[in-house]
């Protein structure tokens, strides 16, 4: 099962700082659990792109205006929801918002 | 069948026959497999513009040891001088021409190497990998490919999954009387997930993930070659052969999912299905019972009906009461509530899924939903049935099933 992990930080904070990776990646990495990952550069800077009746407009910064903000995923591949959770918790700092375990949808299926 | 299909067939069905000679000359089941690896990736490169040799075990059992050499060269010197006698002296002894093929000394050996790939110090994904590559011969990128995954990803999977084996002392050999039942069932259940694996998938990029349903039948077969008596291997063949037999009718235009009672029967694989009929049938009646083998003869009830109206819904009720005594399981329960749906109508079928309500296992699960949403759809409840139509949809991480789902509680709309 593949999930993506959202991991959501201050955006107020001193940008650039705070996470420790090392015991997540030194989990997920040597056990052919993670997929893929990246860090997000600060909210301040992304843009918000809508189209209304062929209309794009482009507004500056995040899409929700709230302190937390996902600064960094990472895609893992894992045997159960439990055990994403698991590796999820070794992403340690000062995450007041947390990590979001999200299950990705997959392209296979049972017929009913 | 091509030519590069049938060299990739030989070099599948000769991997573990050299991967059980390196590991009965030398040991180390780490260095061995790598060294294996390498000489069919060889093997794959040269036969096809210089021919296959005459002896292409022998062949790759030269190369595969040689390879073996020059990792261990590369290691300390007291290990290397050992190790290259003794590959010298049987790298003489190869070039006599090998035995006829499927020697008992084979079938033993594939199937102590399925011991091993299937080791308890293993979770079932790397149980799963390792056996794609070490039994099955495919390589690292293949095995990533079946399964979506980055090559990076798998790589570190399969070589951790062998060291976990060395550190918990796992050697290849037949394990215990004892012992080796307890291996058997992790064996079968690795079988039957690199099955699920290829089966759940459809079209499109799954294409590669599809091959598995080959491969997990020509993996089982092998089994079977090795243990005929044994019912419950029969009975995962069977399984695997008649599931594979609906493929042709599983899905509609642009990959919907077609459901059992919709299918278009004729696009069944009458072949497949009468082998794995005549399979199950024989082992239930020469074999102790056992849970792959009831649902073998369920899947054979569904394929013998003419019309999704001709199903003996009644022995389905029976055989999924019995798995509910043999191997008890909530996924048993929700097909064992269709069952009893089907023959005393859905209010009893509704009333065995309440059983479920509080399963642990089934929390967030998107079947109990599902299934429920069906027999209130039998039982006229069809505002119920939607709701619980979406709330499977919403919970399903399946693309197909979503789809599937959302269809049938917009049906219910109109």
């Amino acid at each position: 099962m593949k999930f993506v992990l959202n991991v959501y930080l201050n955006a107020a904070a001193p940008p650039g700082g705070g996470l420790d990776h090392g015991r997540f990646l030194a989990a997920a990495g040597p056990s052919g659990e993670l997929v893929g990952g990246h860090v997000c550069a600060d909210p301040s800077i992304s843009a918000v792109v809508r189209v209304r009746d062929g209309v794009v407009t482009v507004a500056d910064g995040p899409y929700l205006p709230v302190p937390e903000q996902v600064a960094c995923q990472y895609v893992v591949d894992c045997e159960s929801r439990e055990r994403a959770v698991e590796l999820a918790a070794l992403i340690s700092g000062p995450i007041p918002g947390g990590v979001e375990v999200r299950p990705l949808m997959d392209s296979a299926g049972m017929e009913m | 069948m091509s030519a590069g299909e049938r060299l990739g067939d030989l070099l599948r069905d000769l991997a573990p026959q050299v991967l059980g000679t390196l590991l009965r000359r030398y040991g180390g089941f780490e260095e061995c497999e790598d060294a294996v690896q390498e000489a069919l990736l060889a093997a794959a490169t040269q036969w096809p513009a210089e021919g296959v040799p005459d002896h292409p075990r022998s062949w790759l059992v030269t190369v595969a040891s040689r390879r073996l050499v020059d990792h261990v060269r590369s290691e300390r010197a007291r290990r290397r001088r050992e190790v290259t006698a003794a590959v010298r002296e049987a790298t003489d002894a190869d070039l006599v021409p090998a035995p006829g093929d499927g020697s008992p000394g084979d079938r033993d050996d594939t199937l102590a190497l399925l011991f091993l790939c299937c080791h308890p110090a293993l979770t079932p994904a790397s149980q799963v990998a390792l056996t794609l590559r070490a039994v099955g011969g495919l390589t690292t990128a293949e095995v990533a490919r079946a399964f979506m995954v980055p090559e990076a990803t798998m790589a570190p999977r399969i070589s951790r999954a062998k060291q976990r084996i060395k550190a918990a002392g796992g050697t290849f050999g037949m394990p215990g009387a004892r012992e080796r039942a307890e291996r058997l069932g992790a064996v079968l259940h690795v079988l039957y997930l690199i099955f699920n694996e290829g089966y759940t998938a459809s079209s499109g990029p799954d294409l590669h993930r599809a091959e598995l349903t080959a491969e997990a039948i020509r993996l089982t077969r092998m089994l079977h070659r090795s243990l005929p008596g044994d019912g419950e291997v029969a009975g995962l063949l069977a399984l695997m052969l008649l599931t594979e037999a609906r493929r042709p009718a599983r899905t509609g235009p642009a990959g919907a999912l077609v459901p059992l009672a919709e299918q278009d029967r004729s696009l069944w694989d009458a072949a497949l299905a009468e082998e794995g009929v005549a399979l199950v049938t024989a082992a239930m009646s020469s074999s102790p019972l056992g849970p792959y083998q009831v649902q073998a003869a369920t899947a054979a009830l569904h394929v013998q009906a003419p019309r999704a109206e001709d199903t003996d819904w009644e022995q389905i009720r029976i055989l999924y009461a019995i798995l509910g005594r043999i191997a008890p399981n909530p996924m048993v329960t929700l097909n064992h509530a269709v069952a009893v749906a089907m023959t005393r109508g859905p209010r009893a079928g509704l009333d065995l899924l309440a059983s479920l309500d509080d399963d642990p296992q089934l929390a967030r699960h998107h079947r109990l939903p599902a299934v429920r949403a069906h027999l209130q759809e039998l039982a006229g409840e069809h505002a119920a049935a939607r709701e619980n139509y979406r709330l499977a949809a919403r919970r399903t991480t399946s693309l197909p099933e979503q789809r599937y789902l959302r269809d049938r509680a917009d049906r219910l709309d109109r």
